[in-house]
């Protein structure tokens, strides 16, 4: 029940999502609709289970008066707030239609918070391209060297000094080099970088699915 | 002064700002000015403001896609499809409908929800082995084949590149031989059952160089990002807000 179940499942599940790839009919195609639909319904319920269990964990602080035990019950109106007039006061199911209560919380609180949150990254990423950016040796040369054709190649400023004072040829102008380091040594890498991703990934998933790798059911 | 009032005339003196701010520049972009200011204030160190902007982010973060997944999956892909099947099977007395199958999506997510209860907790496997089994075969082919065939079959094109008028072109051409090369030399870079040395060592290193670049050109692409942002946000306060660019 508690282990050989799972893993069943699992093998079940993931053995008709390869094969609806190579037999995309009836009736394979019909269970691997009722999969997808199934991942969908759980997924959010996974989702919920993550929110509420933050809930708990909040509301434990609040009741049990621990250290900053009042940005918790921040957390909890917050959370409680966009709850009620998402699910109550939205207009259902068009919640994200223009004019909606929910949509002036996503504008005016939920949007501002997220961009400036990863807006702030900004501050971090310059100090750690500052120390990154280094011509120490080869290596970090030409990671100085390629960070530094796309970062000038694409602001204005960096065609203005090749094409107006500098009058270079069209082949020089850094927005030409820019493009040229993404289409070519870029491309090669990811390139390398996403077969071998793939590579990795299919050999986890066959694992996963032949029930070799069981971590999931509490780490076996 | 009480050292105890102070923070009730920081307070005070806020919400009379923030109430004149509203009054003239409008309210609601006033409310993203003061969250924008509450998340930049990180910046000087971390202060009860920057903690209660980022307590109400994570509660609110929480609450977006509480209903969101509520309405675009529970809603519509349990709910809804149920209340169909019903109306078919009982009231248009049309028999079996496949749509009573999302009730086994239904009974599955409950499950997930034990895992709150640590002591029936284990039930929550068998829906998480429907998500693990279908991310593992739905990767399985997807990467198999965007990640693997595609980006092979991208790579293994002609080294002689044409031009528009049918001559050779040579910068295309070097182009393409180039990133042949970085490809299969990046791959050899991570193969790691064969030690790097002689020509094997050689061409891993030509490898390495090619990361190098890719790396580079992410990074400086990724700080092209963040400071996007950032302007963007800065763009949100001086001119959106205070109105002072136009």
């Amino acid at each position: 029940m508690k282990r050989r179940i799972p893993l069943a499942i699992t093998a079940v599940v993931g053995i008709v999502y390869i094969f609806q790839y190579f037999v995309p009919h009836e009736p394979v195609s019909r269970f691997s609709d009722w999969f997808s639909d199934w991942f969908g319904i759980i997924t959010a319920f996974a989702i919920w289970l993550g929110a509420l269990n933050l809930m708990k964990l909040s509301l434990l602080k609040v009741s049990q008066r621990k250290k900053d035990w009042g940005y918790a019950l921040v957390t909890i109106i917050g959370f409680a707030t966009v709850m009620i007039v998402g699910l109550f006061f939205s207009r259902g199911a068009s919640f994200q239609e223009p004019g909606t209560n929910f949509m002036y919380l996503y504008d005016n609180v939920y949007n501002p918070l997220s961009s400036t949150m990863f807006a702030i990254l900004a501050f971090f990423v310059a100090s750690a391209s500052y120390r990154a950016f280094r011509a120490r040796n080869k290596e970090a040369t030409m990671l100085l060297l390629a960070a530094f054709f796309v970062m000038l190649g694409r602001v204005p400023v960096g065609d203005l000094i090749t094409r107006e004072w500098l009058s270079l040829p069209h082949w020089l102008w850094l927005s030409n080099w820019a493009d040229w380091v993404m289409n070519i040594p870029n491309t090669a890498g990811q390139r390398a970088i996403m077969i071998g991703i793939a590579l990795g990934i299919m050999s986890t998933s066959l694992r996963i699915i032949l029930g070799i790798e069981r971590t999931f059911i509490s780490g076996e | 002064m009480n050292k105890k009032v102070v923070p009730f005339i920081v307070i005070a003196l806020g919400i009379g700002l923030f109430a004149i701010l509203a009054a003239s520049r409008g309210f609601a972009v006033t409310l993203g000015a003061f969250f924008t200011i509450g998340i930049f204030s990180f910046l000087y160190k971390d202060n009860p403001y920057y903690k209660f902007s980022e307590a109400l982010f994570v509660g609110i973060s929480a609450g977006y896609w509480f209903v969101s997944l509520f309405w675009q999956q529970m809603y519509s892909k349990l709910f809804s499809q149920v209340a169909e099947a019903y109306q078919h099977t009982f009231v248009n007395g049309g028999g079996w409908d496949d749509r009573w199958m999302m009730l086994v999506g239904g009974v599955l997510g409950v499950m997930m929800l034990m895992r709150l209860f640590p002591k029936i907790g284990w039930i929550s496997r068998w829906p998480l082995a429907v998500i693990v089994g279908a991310t593992a075969g739905l990767y399985f082919i997807n990467y198999f084949v965007s990640n693997g065939i595609n980006q092979i079959g991208a790579t293994i094109a002609p080294l002689q590149q044409y031009g528009k008028d049918g001559s050779l072109d040579w910068w295309a051409s070097i182009s393409q031989f180039l990133l042949v090369v970085g490809t299969l030399s990046g791959l050899v870079y991570f193969y790691f059952s064969k030690e790097h040395k002689g020509a094997f060592g050689g061409v891993a290193k030509i490898g390495i160089w090619t990361l190098m670049l890719t790396f580079g050109a992410s990074f400086g692409y990724t700080v092209m990002s963040r400071m996007s942002l950032l302007i963007g946000r800065m763009d949100y306060l001086v001119s959106t807000w205070l109105g002072l660019v136009k």
